[in-house]
Parts: structure tokens; sequence; C-alpha cells
């Protein structure tokens, strides 16, 4: 950076200073203080400097790394001891037996994760693997299909009330009946799926012609609705009092105390999510998965090139509902309470927000951002209430410095550029 | 009319009103099979508008749009959705390159080979032997159009990344790749410099002799229609003011009254 550059930074710098300053003023620096009936406003003036100093240094530095984000692709990437790690990192992942053994390392901790690490770590762990199915099955919608889907938290609690009702219907029905109600459970998660599945079919119908902003606005409509019927039928499913004392599932008629109960859901929700993975990366790289990426990029083109844009919209819906459906049947059971406040807006956006910072359309991103999203609140408890702050700057902060995400899709490479190679050669053409 | 070839395209009157604006006036125009044909005119003509009409982006407002291939029977197509026109054997590329820009060159055909192939969801979840066969041949039936297009070597590229002709060139391929009979290609030089332009040229040339696709261009680059096209068909101001060949349209006075006004 030249002399004349650094000036202009410093003065933009020192700009954005005053201008923090005048409007910062009011809460910093200016209090009001009630006493004896008489308001008296005091100037704290010492804070005044303090946060001019720290405004300017922020700024300046912000403008850096601005600045070295938009020349970061012009120079070739300078080998530093980080990179080296990370290159010898990756080609030791690359190679059979290093990857095998770690899958293997990584079984070993999920597996010995509720006995280390106890139930309060196991609950908090449960629900951000909830999360985790959430966050691969809106993938499948907003990352593959590219339909910004504001709803999703509708399709998760459809699944907590398939078991919720079910359990509140049918499970009178198999007490007296002497039949043990820990298959409530498993009967609820399949019909979760499918129920979820039929919703997000409908809920595709009258949104087949939208996208963008307005497919974001109606969706966002049918969950608040959702959400709304929900508190509002009362006698069918326990209104804003929700449904309780849901039953967990149980191990072969075996009645597991709390701590044990947590264990074993933890296990569900482990498989579960080990299923959600294998399967949306199939569907991913599939001519199913194909066809919803080919609707995300252009949609005329795609429809011009023989997909039926009709049927493609049904299925991104209902296979991203499925495993809301899913997932909310494990909210459910490791609850053991439902109530319509678990459902709103903010959920499908925390969802949302999950994907965009792990990497749109990426699975391990995913995986990753869901978990950070979910663990990081809670282990960090006492900064609970600059939450939103934090997610505000982490948001800017990625979308800025990584735009796809932490990590971002690695897209399939195909092989068959060696055998191509070799086809070219003459006379070994076919 | 005398032929005793069924046009494999005939459009009948086909009109497109938007508010006020007719766009297409009263335009019939037929296409035989195996020809080059080239539908030319000043901007705002409504060659892509008459595209888009036959390719079902829009609904004609009047007029009927037939096929007849081979031993089916004439169809009427007007109306009928983009997909369902694209499955009877009709492909076309755009104006302004719609690629799935963040998609692999490979992956942008094989989409265009998503109708030859019938895995479902179920089938894409367990992938039984057949779906991976199928997909390996689809792999392999896309790179032979990749080859055939000289676009072997960018397959594992990001669309968007290519140099503009071989966007375009995979348009047409990927276009090519929905085993089309007819191809409506919409200013496939635009922007192209001289050398491609005549690359592009034995390109169209070798797709309507190998292939036995006949084809459909829109185009303002003269050299290029004069040199691949057999007939031309003029449109002005959404109506059709000459048809004929090369020869008789640049000798025609309406044409070049459209062309360079009074």
């Amino acid at each position: 950076m030249n002399r004349k550059n650094q000036k202009s930074e410093l003065i933009a710098s020192l700009v954005s200073t005053i201008w923090f300053v005048i409007l910062l003023f009011p809460f910093l620096v200016m209090k009001v203080n009630v006493t004896g009936g008489k308001a008296v406003v005091i100037f704290r003036w010492s804070y005044l400097p303090v946060i001019a100093i720290s405004i300017f240094v922020l700024s300046f530095l912000w403008r850096r790394a601005l600045e070295w984000n938009q020349h970061r692709g012009d120079k070739t990437p300078v080998r530093t001891p980080l990179s080296g790690i990370r290159d010898f990192i990756i080609t030791a992942l690359r190679r059979k037996p290093i990857k095998l053994g770690v899958m293997a390392l990584l079984l070993l901790i999920v597996l010995a994760y509720p006995y280390v690490l106890g139930m309060y770590h196991t609950n908090i762990m449960i629900t951000a693997l909830i999360y985790v199915m959430l966050a691969l099955g809106l993938n499948i919608v907003v990352g593959l299909g590219g339909l910004l889907n504001l709803g999703y938290a509708a399709f998760f609690a459809v699944g907590a009330y398939t078991y919720g009702l079910l359990w509140k219907y049918a499970g009178p029905a198999f007490i007296s009946a002497g039949i043990d109600t820990g298959w409530l459970f498993w009967i609820a998660l399949p019909s979760a799926g499918v129920i979820a599945v039929i919703f997000g079919i409908l809920l595709s119908l009258p949104v087949l012609r939208l996208r963008g902003d307005y497919l974001a606005i109606i969706t966002l409509a049918f969950g608040e609705m959702f959400r709304m019927v929900l508190q509002n039928s009362g006698p069918v499913t326990g209104g804003a009092t929700g449904i309780s004392l849901i039953p967990r599932p149980w191990l072969f008629g075996i009645r597991l105390p709390p701590r044990q109960a947590a264990t074993y859901i933890y296990y569900i929700a482990i498989i579960l999510v080990i299923f959600t993975i294998f399967v949306v990366r199939r569907i991913e790289d599939s001519r199913v998965g194909r066809a919803l990426e080919a609707m995300r990029e252009d949609e005329v083109a795609c429809e011009a090139m023989g997909v039926d844009l009709v049927r493609n919209k049904m299925a991104t819906f209902a296979l991203g509902a499925f495993w809301a459906g899913i997932a909310g049947v494990l909210l459910a059971a490791q609850t053991t309470y439902i109530n319509p406040d678990s459902f709103t807006l903010w959920e499908s956006i925390m969802v949302l927000m999950a994907i965009v910072i792990g990497g749109t359309g990426s699975i391990p991103g995913a995986i990753g951002g869901a978990l950070i999203l979910k663990l990081l609140p809670e282990y960090f408890r006492p900064l609970a209430q600059y939450r939103m702050l934090i997610y505000g700057i982490a948001m800017i902060i990625i979308i800025i410095f990584k735009p796809d995400g932490l990590i971002p899709r690695n897209r399939k490479r195909y092989t068959f550029v060696e055998k191509s190679a070799s086809d070219s050669v003459p006379g070994v053409q076919k | 009319m005398s032929e005793i070839v069924a046009p494999i395209l005939d459009i009948q009157n086909l009109s497109m009103v938007f508010g006020g604006l007719r766009a297409i006036d009263h335009v019939s125009l037929h296409i035989k099979s195996g020809e080059i044909c080239a539908l030319i005119g000043p901007n705002g003509a409504g060659k892509t508008t008459i595209f888009n009409c036959v390719t079902g982006v829009y609904k004609p407002t009047e007029g009927s749009i037939a096929i007849q291939h081979g031993e089916h029977p004439k169809e009427e197509i007007q109306g009928l959705k983009p997909n369902t026109i694209n499955l009877k054997g009709l492909a076309r590329t755009f104006q302004n390159i719609r690629l799935f820009s963040n998609m692999s060159v490979l992956e942008n055909v094989m989409i265009g080979r998503h109708n030859s192939l019938k895995a479902s969801i179920f089938n894409a979840i367990l992938r039984d032997r057949a779906t991976k066969e199928e997909e390996q041949r689809v792999i392999d039936e896309s790179h032979d159009i990749l080859k055939k297009m000289k676009l072997e070597m960018f397959i594992n590229e990001t669309a968007r990344n290519l140099p503009y002709g071989a966007q375009r060139r995979l348009e047409i391929a990927r276009a090519l790749a929905t085993d089309p009979f007819l191809l409506l290609l919409d200013e496939p030089v635009a922007g192209m410099n001289p050398n491609e332009t005549k690359e592009l040229e034995e390109t169209i040339n070798i797709i309507r002799d190998k292939e036995k696709v006949t084809i459909l261009l829109i185009e303002h680059d003269m050299s290029l229609v004069m040199n691949v096209s057999e007939r031309i068909y003029v449109l002005d101001y959404g109506r059709l003011i000459a048809e004929g060949t090369p020869m008789e349209i640049k000798a025609n006075p309406e044409v070049i009254k459209a062309y360079l006004g009074e």
C-alpha cells in the first residue's frame, strides 16, 4: 500500500469514527438517572475517547482486511508453514489407511461421547444433531434446488406433532391394551417422514410458479400460518400449552432412567444423521440431484432441456420436508414436551443460517454450520445477551471473506479424464 | 404445396400479442427434414419470439405449430410445456447464454440427457446395478458429445469459467444431448470472432450431415447465414417479408429496405 493510499485510508477511518461517535453518543455517553422523581442526564465523557479510539482502530483494520480480501486471488498462494501443514493433512487424508483410521477414530469419539461427557453434554449434542438433520434437509431445498424456503420449521413441527398427537390419541389405547408405549416412537418416526412429505408436496403446489423473494415470502407465511393453526386449535393440539409427557423411546421394553434415555436417543440421532448423510449424498450425485441443481442454476434452460420443473420442485420440497419430519420426532422424544413456540420463524432462519455459514449446497458445510450454530451458544452462555450481535457480525464476515461458506462444496470430478486422454491416442479409440 | 415430404415443422398463421404489441403477425413457415434454415431480420423483428412460441416458453395467441418426425403422425405442439416439447425432439439454445454456470461442463451435458435416464429418487438412494450402469452410460455418452463439439478438454471445468466461444458450443452440445430432430439455434455466433465463426459454421454442417439433425437458426452474422443456410426467412415487425435461397434474399428489395431503410 502506498503512502497516499494510506492517507486516504486514515481519513476514511476518521470519518467513520466521527459518524459512529455521533451514533453511539446517546447510548454510551449519555445516561439518564432517575432519582427522586427527577430525571438527570449524566454525561460520561470518559467513555468518549475509548469509543473513538476503538472505532478508529477497528475501522482501519476492517479496511485493511477488505483490501486484503480483494487482492487475495491476485498472487499465487504463498507457501506458509500453515498452508504446508494443511496440504500435508489433505494429502495424508487421501490415503486409504489413514482415511480409515481417521474415520475409526471419529466413530470412537462419537460412540464414547455420552459416557465421557455425561448427560448434560449429551443432551446438547442431541439438539445439535437434530439441527444437523434439519440443515441437511434444508440443504436439499436451498443448496441444491435453489428454492428459498423460510417456512421450514413448519415441517419440523409436522414431525414433532405427529409424534405428539400419536401419543395423545393412541397412547391411552396402547396403555390399556398393555402394549409398550415405547413402540409409539418407532411408529411415529416413519409416519412423520411420510406426513411431512405430504405437507411438503401440498406446499409445493401453490408455489410452483414462484421463485426468489416471492417464494421466500410465501413459505414464510406458510410457516407462520402453520404455527398459528397449531396454537389456535387447542382441543386437538393442546394449543399454546402443547403436548407434554411424550414418552421417550424405550429400549426393547426396558424403561430407561433419564440419563440412559438421553444416551439412547443420542445413538438413535447419530444413526439417523449417518443415514441422512448417506441418502443426501447419493441423491446429490444422481440424476435427480443434477436436475435439482440445474433448476437452481437456470429454470428456463432447465425446462428447455426436458426437465419437468413441476415434478422437480415437488421432489425438492418433499425431500426437504422428510428430514425435518424425522428431526421433529427426535425433538419431541428428547424434550418430551412440544408446543408451537418451538417452531417459530427463528428456527427456520437458524437452519438457513447454518447452511449459509457452512457453505450452500455442501454436505460437510451443512453439518459444520449446524454444529457451530448450536454448540457455540451453549458453551458461551455468558455471552448469551450478545448472541444476535455475534450472529450478525459472523454472517457479515463470512459473506464478505468466505462467500462460499466455511466448507464449500467440492464438485465431483469425473475421473475418466485420464481414460479419455488415452482414448484420444490414435488407434486406441474405439 | 407440391412437396411430397411433409415439413417436420409447420407453423401456420402464428401470432403472438403482448398487450398492445403484435410481436408476431400471422407468420407461416415450414422446415423440411435435413435442411439448414435461417430466420433473419432486424432487431426486434420477432425472431426470438417465434423460437419461444415453438419451444413452449410462450403460448401463442393464435395459429398452430405442428411437428412431424419420421413415422410419428403430425401433431400440434402449440401451448405445450417446454419440457414436453423438448421430449418430442425440439431442442434450442439461447441468445443470451443460459448455461448451468456453477455446474461442470460434463454435468451440463448430462442434464441434456436427463430424459434418456429413468432413475428415480429411490434408485438414486439404493444405487442398484441398473442405475450405476445407466449413470456410467450417460457419462460416456455426454463425453462423446463433448468430443464432437471439441470441448473434451473442459470436462471438469465449471461452465462459467469457459471462454465465450466454448460456452456457446457447450450450449449446442447440451441441446444435442437431448436427442433432437430439430435444433433451434438462437444467434449461435453472436460475439464470436471470425475464426470462431468459421469453426462453428463447420460444426453446424457436421451436426446436420452426421447427426442428421435439422437446423433452424437465428443469426445476424450474414456471412454465416449466407454460407450455411439453404433457405432463409426474413422477418420484419413481426411479419414475414421474404422467403428464399440466400441468392434470392440478397437480391430482394423488400429485405434491403427492411435492413437499410428507404
